[in-house]
């Protein structure tokens, strides 16, 4: 390796051949001291340590000769045979070094095998279903390969990057510019090197939801806390208003019935009295409670509706990919019946607990004023119930959650058939799709089983309970009143107290379940909103440069889904005006990259930049309310036409709808519907024909005048006399705006003032027809192919014309 | 024709530059090819297909235990590298009971952590097999759900 560097640099020999007396790096001239070399690594070294390799990078640094500097590593997590086994590959200015993973290379004194840096060298990656591979390269041939999982494929790009550069350095012997600093493109926070994410921005995304989760529902609440105020000062005045009557029992029993029984009379007065009491107490009880029940079921319908939109609203920022994975019918149980629940579960089941908490607390209050002996009796069995609550409530909690997911499935099933039923008549499964059904409902009701075997058991504990405490109170008390401790008055409101007391705890009791049941519904509806939208809107976006122009330029992007690469290291440029058409065999990334241009999904490397801005940080909606939508499949809500092409500008004049739908080639078909403009469309417009709707979808799309035009096969679906109708109503939209269209007929395309030819994910080939069709590459074959076809099938129709011309050949 | 195990009518070598090379009946090379399996969880054992840069297939192996040694072993070599379908063996332990949720784990592989996104990247195979995408993308594999010991069994029912 010395020998190497000392060749390329005649200077270092000069330089070296007195004992160094510093250690100065001699890599060149321009950086002869080791300050700047060890400035200019710490600038571009990554700014997080890895933890587990400190003592080896450590010790690494202290054997570096000569001013040698660290400029990059990159801790990599699998061996070879793809265990899972941690490693470290460091980059320095003259050495390649790696340890741990089962490291094939020379190893030296230390344990680390290395690789001298030289011109011939090349590090090279590649991924295959979630495994990375980093490969070195020399002139003879591989030199070794390092594998890793996909976490760190991004650093792994950055070594490779950096290893160009000191390879660059040290064949030219001048250090390349320092790297961009790089701005997180949400919050523009400056990315230190080596970080991939922004710490502000990326904080919680494996954080769990926390297991509280009922108490988030404050954040509805809140609003209302004025209301919910007064319904709990209401809730405690009624509570104390249903406690007066058995204390009332109390002079009843012990000045009216008792002195009677011993000969007395009544005390009529006294008793008329009581009586009052008892009945103004009833009547306050009824009022106050009637008034709390009612404002606080108003709040609690507020928060539900409230927790649904928020929901929903949610939903609707999140990407496609979050679509992509998630069952509609999953979807729509979460917005739909588990925000019910919660609303249910606040309005009847937390306002019965917090009235019985009120009264329990209040009751024990009383109890004990009248007698404490008596009250520690009668309270003694609460702890122990308590307890039994609290064991159930943690078995039923998961049989819950269970039950949801279950039932989900169950939904699931239906909204996966319901739609495909032309399918599965067509094949005649339908045996199959209700041994399906039947199987998601067998699953439903194992997990049901399994609950309801805790549960059936728990109430008539909590029942038994109460017996048994009714009991000892009775036993207790008539040995109380045997020994004059306390009066029958005092025993008969004791039973009496204990009597709602008791039921109100085995009421209690049932709150366990309602409230799980409700934790489970909140957990599944904050899954949701917690979820963060990969593609995030930015804090602060820039605003869109007036006037729009629509230049698109992709740079480096890379995109994966799951762990398949779709996209890597594509580069265009399209300019404001220009009609670009996007060739490719099916899954060669044509609509991914659409996809990603749309921002429908962000770009996992690389940038895409609208007229010189990052799109990430524009503002989705006021960027995408620039681009013209033409999809395969048109989709049309359920509505009006006129609805339906005014759908992106709901405050179109019905003059510029007619205009869009003229330029659409749509108004003389619409005028001929029954209704006209004002024709109901069903739910997937099922009363027009393919290349109707598609003519009412580039309608919508030419009334919101967008700058950006993308077509997606717009033309696949419709025979070729539609298509050529169509056609003309495309003419119309393409003009003048940056348009990118994808088609598998080559014909559709001919208007496109560039092709690009897409192959697995990169761009192979870029060019107007005509120069791609000289350069006989992958555009000349697809097009080959095409025509070859295209041939076949006149030759299949030429050949009925031939053999009628046979018996005419003769003449 | 190369269903035909008796006379495998193509060769394989792997090169300086690591790749695997396909020589077929005519002798055309093709650098840089790929075995890759049919069915890589149903039935590993069976199928292979060996496939060009381009993505075109080249030879069909219906059971590659009828191949030469030599090939088999270059096949299998290369299979090992590429495949990783991590089996979990135990769930030690997991971060949490609602999602997103780390799990640590003891696999065919060694030990290592998944980050679990949300329960629907739970799949599940044809019973009792499971299948967990992990948020980085990589595929952990429970063969027999029932025949793991009790601990991971409990753990993996809440998610289930």
């Amino acid at each position: 390796m010395r020998q190497n560097t000392a060749a390329s640099h005649p200077s270092f020999l000069m330089t070296n051949t007195p004992p160094p007396s510093s250690g100065a790096a001699p890599t060149d001239a321009t950086t002869s001291h080791p300050g700047a070399l060890a400035a200019l690594a710490a600038a571009e070294v990554p700014a997080t340590h890895p933890d587990r390799w400190a003592g080896e990078l450590a010790a690494l640094n202290t054997r570096l000769r000569d001013g040698e500097t660290i400029f990059g590593w990159l801790e990599i997590d699998l061996s070879p045979a793809l265990r899972f086994v941690p490693g470290l590959i460091v980059l320095t200015d003259r050495r390649l070094l790696a340890r741990g993973a089962d490291d094939t290379g020379p190893t030296n004194a230390d344990g680390w095998s290395e690789w001298p840096l030289t011109a011939d060298l090349s590090l090279v990656r590649h991924d295959h279903a979630g495994v990375g591979a980093l490969t070195l390269y020399g002139a003879s041939g591989m030199l070794t390969r390092w594998r890793y999982t996909l976490v760190c494929d991004l650093a792994a790009g950055r070594l490779i990057e950096q290893f160009d550069r000191r390879r660059t350095a040290l064949a030219s012997g001048r250090q390349p510019a320092p790297q961009e600093q790089s701005l997180c493109p949400l919050c523009d926070t400056v990315l230190q090197p080596g970080q991939d994410e922004c710490p502000n921005c990326n904080r919680e995304i494996h954080a769990p939801p926390s297991t509280w989760t009922l108490f988030r529902l404050w954040r509805f609440a809140h609003p209302y806390r004025g209301r919910l105020l007064m319904g709990f000062l209401l809730m405690l005045a009624s509570t104390a208003a249903t406690l007066v009557p058995p204390y009332l029992t109390m002079p009843l029993m012990d000045e009216v019935l008792i002195p009677f029984q011993n000969g007395a009379p009544i005390d009529t007065h006294k008793v008329y009295l009581l009586l009052g009491g008892l009945f103004a107490a009833a009547l306050v009880a009824w009022s106050l409670g009637w008034a709390k029940t009612y404002i606080l079921a108003l709040v609690s319908e507020r928060i539900g509706a409230d927790l649904r939109t928020t929901t929903y609203q949610h939903l609707q920022t999140l990407s496609l990919e979050y679509f992509g994975g998630k069952r509609t019918g999953d979807l729509i149980t979460r917005i739909g019946s588990e925000s019910d629940r919660i609303c249910v579960f606040l309005s009847l089941h937390l306002l019965d607990f917090a009235t019985d908490v009120l009264m329990i607390a209040m009751t024990a209050a009383i109890l004990i004023s009248i007698n404490p002996w008596l009250a520690l009796v009668t309270l003694a069995p609460l702890p122990f119930i308590a307890w039994l609550i609290h064991v159930v409530r943690d078995k039923l909690r998961y049989g819950f959650e269970q039950i949801d997911r279950v039932w989900a499935e169950v939904t699931s099933v239906l909204a996966d058939t319901i739609p495909g039923i032309r399918v599965v008549k067509a094949f005649a499964q339908e045996k199959r799709e209700v041994e399906r059904f039947r199987d998601a409902n067998a699953r439903n009701l194992a997990v049901n089983d399994r609950v309801n075997k805790i549960w059936s058991l728990f109430t008539p504990t909590v029942t038994l309970m109460t017996e048994i405490g009714l009991l000892i109170v009775w036993a207790f008390g008539i040995w109380q009143v045997s020994q004059n401790s306390i009066t029958v008055g005092v025993l008969s409101a004791f039973l009496a107290y204990i009597g709602r007391f008791y039921t109100r705890l085995d009421s209690m009791s049932r709150i366990v379940s309602v409230t799980q049941k409700a934790a489970a519904g909140a957990k599944r509806i904050f899954d949701v909103l917690d979820h963060v939208s990969s593609v995030p809107e930015t804090t602060n976006p820039v605003p869109l440069p007036q006037p729009f122009a629509g230049n698109i330029s992709v740079r480096k992007v890379g995109f994966r889904y799951g762990n398949r690469t779709v996209l890597r290291d594509v580069d265009l440029d399209i300019h404001a005006g220009e009609m670009i058409g996007l060739v490719g065999h099916s899954g060669s990334g044509k609509s991914t990259l659409v996809n990603l241009i749309c921002r429908f999904y962000d770009v996992s490397e690389g940038s895409i930049r609208i007229d010189g801005v990052d799109l990430r940080s524009l503002s989705v909606a006021d960027y995408r309310r620039n681009i013209g939508l033409v999809l395969q499949e048109p989709f049309l809500f359920f509505g009006t036409i006129a609805d339906n092409i005014a759908y992106g500008k709901p405050d179109a004049s019905r003059a510029e709808i007619i205009a869009a739908a003229r330029a659409a080639h749509a108004h003389e078909f619409i005028l001929r519907l029954p209704h006209g403009y004002d024709s109901l469309v069903g739910e997937r417009g099922q009363a027009l024909s393919g290349g109707e709707r598609q003519r009412i979808s580039i309608a919508r799309a030419l009334l919101i005048n967008p700058r950006i035009l993308i077509l997606d096969e717009a033309t696949s679906s419709v025979d070729t006399e539609t298509e050529l109708e169509i056609q003309g109503a495309l003419e119309n939209l393409i003009r003048g705006r940056t348009t990118i269209a994808i088609a598998h007929r080559l014909s559709t395309l001919r208007r496109a003032d560039r092709l690009v030819v897409l192959d697995r994910g990169r761009i192979v080939e870029e060019g107007p027809h005509d120069d791609l069709i000289a350069r006989e590459g992958a555009y000349f074959r697809l097009y080959e192919a095409q025509t070859k076809q295209l041939e076949e099938q006149i030759a299949e129709a030429g050949w009925t014309i031939t053999t009628e011309r046979t018996p005419a050949a003769p003449r | 024709m190369s269903h035909l195990p008796s006379d495998i009518p193509f060769n394989l070598h792997r090169d300086a530059l690591g790749q695997l090379v396909f020589t077929d009946r005519d002798g055309n090379q093709h650098a840089g090819v790929v075995p890759v399996r049919a069915f890589p969880i149903t039935a590993p054992g069976a199928s292979v297909s060996i496939v060009s840069v381009d993505g075109g297939e080249l030879a069909w192996i219906e059971d590659p235990q009828t191949l030469d040694d030599s090939l088999r072993a270059l096949i299998d070599e290369e299979l090992a590298s590429r495949e990783f379908i991590p089996e979990i063996r135990r769930v030690k332990s997991v971060s949490s009971f609602a999602t997103p949720s780390t799990w640590t784990l003891e696999t065919d592989r060694g030990e290592t952590c998944l980050v679990l996104r949300s329960e629907d990247d739970i799949r599940r195979l044809t019973p009792p097999a499971l299948l967990i995408a992990d948020a980085h993308g990589i595929h952990f594999l429970i063969r027999d759900r029932t025949a793991l010991d009790a601990h991971s069994r409990k753990l993996l029912d809440r998610f289930l």
